[in-house]
């Protein structure tokens, strides 16, 4: 499956994703700017955090309430902002479009 | 003073051999002397969630797993940081620890405060400040001696330390030295040389009310700037703070980014001296700097040894019973070496895979909010010593380190170093 991430500045990366781990694992083996995913991946960090469009939010899973917690420790959290650790990836998403943040910290 | 070798080779025959009901890992002499390995060890494997009915702290329960650490952080309900419960490290009552500073705050107040202080060291900001920082720690060290000993924490880390919270404040930088004591004063133990009483502690803490309330109004009335004072004066969420909120939150940004800091310029350089095959390798592939080497630096120095959380609740946790109001002390020194969660944790690897997934910046709400500021700090010094002594072990340390006496800040009191140019 494709995912594309979209970075801060507008540049775009297309990469092929296996179907098994999380959006943070693909951005992470890809070494995708802008996420860094330091607590491997366990909703403990927040430095997995991107901004998926209205059209994408609809296919994946509701925010649960350690995700919506440690989102409010983003800055620069909006409508959009999920964490991709919780992000599991499947057919579904084939073909996802993520816009990453400037840095995480 | 007895040797380390002695009290090593004593704690590695002990840690086994003693009750784990007599196990006191809270013993400051056991980090000081780098013995407390093989205690912790010990617990990991047969007790991981330890009771220590009696110490100098009082009674305690030591979680000395990664897993079990994170899983203290993820639960802030249960397991709280409020300063009126007990607050943060083992040790009880330090007047500086009673001002309102959201490390020690539960929500949702500490949400709110962390929320105003946070885009201040957003890695945006940052990029602001690294010219400057670069430029200081450049000249620095243009002026270090070659060929010759010296004391590498004075010299070096506190040197830098203290000239990037300066640049941090935007602080005179004739006075500099100001904040590096006001460091000191906050996290000392009276009687220690530096005051010898609460008391005399709270009048150098108005001290720096005074200096910090007149730098704030000068900032009020200038021009915004990227240095924490002007972001906070010139914030609609901050310019009304009241006179306590500002000062803790000047303590805790002093504090927070100085003994960690300072004590992470140290460890790098000794780990790198007794890993020589990792030194190697850096000096052949500068940038495993930007990479790995910085958050390896980091884990395996864990400048903050531990963190303490009070029990909101009587819980079950890892088959133990813990009741409301219990002391829980959270050992990161020990989840960092946990063989369970990290391949070869005892050994330092410079370009260890996922080397961000360490314990000492915390996990969970009360994470580390200066955890990138640190690391750029980490990377400028590196970058421009490798480029000014490219050749492995060109810095080398020349003898036994001295530790701090403390089961808290994990760091180096001195550290000989020769430059060999
Ligand atoms: C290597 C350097 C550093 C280490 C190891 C470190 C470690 C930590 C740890 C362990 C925590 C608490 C986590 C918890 O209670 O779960 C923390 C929190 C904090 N640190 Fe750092 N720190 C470092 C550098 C800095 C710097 C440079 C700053 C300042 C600008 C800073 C400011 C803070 C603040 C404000 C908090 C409170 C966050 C909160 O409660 O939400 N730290 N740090
Ligand atoms: S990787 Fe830490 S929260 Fe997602």
């Amino acid at each position: 499956m494709k995912i594309t991430f979209i970075e801060y500045n507008g540049t775009a990366m297309e990469v092929e994703a296996a179907q098994d781990g999380t959006l943070r694992d693909v951005a992470l083996d890809n070494l995708v700017p802008g996420i860094d995913g330091d607590c491997g991946g366990d909703c403990a960090c927040a430095t997995c955090h991107v901004f998926i469009d209205d059209e994408w939010q609809a296919k994946l899973p509701p925010l649960s309430d350690d995700e919506d917690t440690m989102l409010a420790l983003c800055d620069d959290r909006t409508e959009a902002s999920r964490l991709g650790c919780q992000i599991k990836l499947g057919p579904e998403l084939d073909g996802l479009v993520v816009r990453t943040p400037e840095g995480q910290h | 003073m007895q040797a380390n070798a002695e009290i090593q080779s004593v704690a590695a025959e002990r840690a086994y051999s003693v009750p784990l009901s007599e196990i006191d890992v809270s013993d400051p002499k056991l980090h000081q002397a780098d013995a407390i390995w093989p205690y912790f060890s010990r617990l990991r494997q047969e007790a991981p969630v330890h009771y220590t009915p009696d110490s100098d702290f009082g009674a305690f329960w030591s979680v000395t797993r990664y897993k079990d650490i994170m899983n203290i952080e993820m639960q802030p309900k249960t397991f709280s940081s409020e300063a009126a419960r007990g607050g943060i490290t083992i040790m009880d009552g330090n007047e500086v620890a009673t001002l309102p500073m959201f490390i020690a705050m539960d929500p949702p107040k500490h949400d709110a405060q962390r929320k105003v202080v946070s885009p201040i060291v957003a890695p945006h900001n940052l990029a602001k400040l690294e010219d400057l920082i670069r430029q200081r720690t450049a000249e620095r060290l243009d002026e270090l001696p070659l060929n010759e000993e010296f004391d590498w924490v004075q010299e070096v880390s506190i040197n830098l330390t203290t000239k990037m919270l300066a640049t941090l404040f935007d602080f005179p930088y004739e006075d500099r030295h100001l904040l590096t004591h006001w460091s000191d004063i906050a996290t000392t133990l009276p009687g220690a040389g530096l005051i010898d009483s609460e008391e005399e502690r709270m009048v150098e803490v108005q001290a720096c009310a005074e200096y910090m309330t007149r730098l704030w109004n000068e900032r009020v009335n200038s021009e915004p700037g990227p240095d924490v004072l002007s972001m906070l004066a010139h914030s609609d969420k901050t310019r009304n703070m009241s006179p306590e909120e500002f000062l803790g939150n000047m303590f805790l940004l002093i504090v927070g980014g100085n003994d960690t800091t300072r004590n992470s310029m140290s460890g790098g350089l000794l780990a790198l001296n007794q890993h020589p095959g990792e030194y190697e390798k850096l000096a052949a592939n500068p940038e495993l700097v930007q990479s790995s080497l910085v958050p390896e630096i980091i884990r395996w120095q864990t400048p903050l040894a531990h963190m303490r959380r009070t029990a909101n609740t009587d819980i079950e946790f890892a088959g133990e019973k813990i009741r409301k109001g219990d002391k829980v002390i959270m050992w990161y020194v020990s989840g960092n070496r946990d063989e369970r969660s990290i391949d070869r944790p005892n050994e330092f690897i410079v370009d260890r895979q996922r080397p961000r997934q360490h314990l000492s910046f915390g996990f969970g709400i009360h994470r580390c909010v200066g955890n990138r500021l640190a690391e750029l700090q980490l990377r400028i010094l590196w970058e421009e010593l490798l480029q000014r002594w490219p050749d492995p072990m060109q810095i080398e340390v020349t003898g036994q380190p001295q530790r701090i006496l403390s089961n808290f800040i994990k760091g180096y009191e001195s550290l000989p170093v020769r430059i060999n140019a």
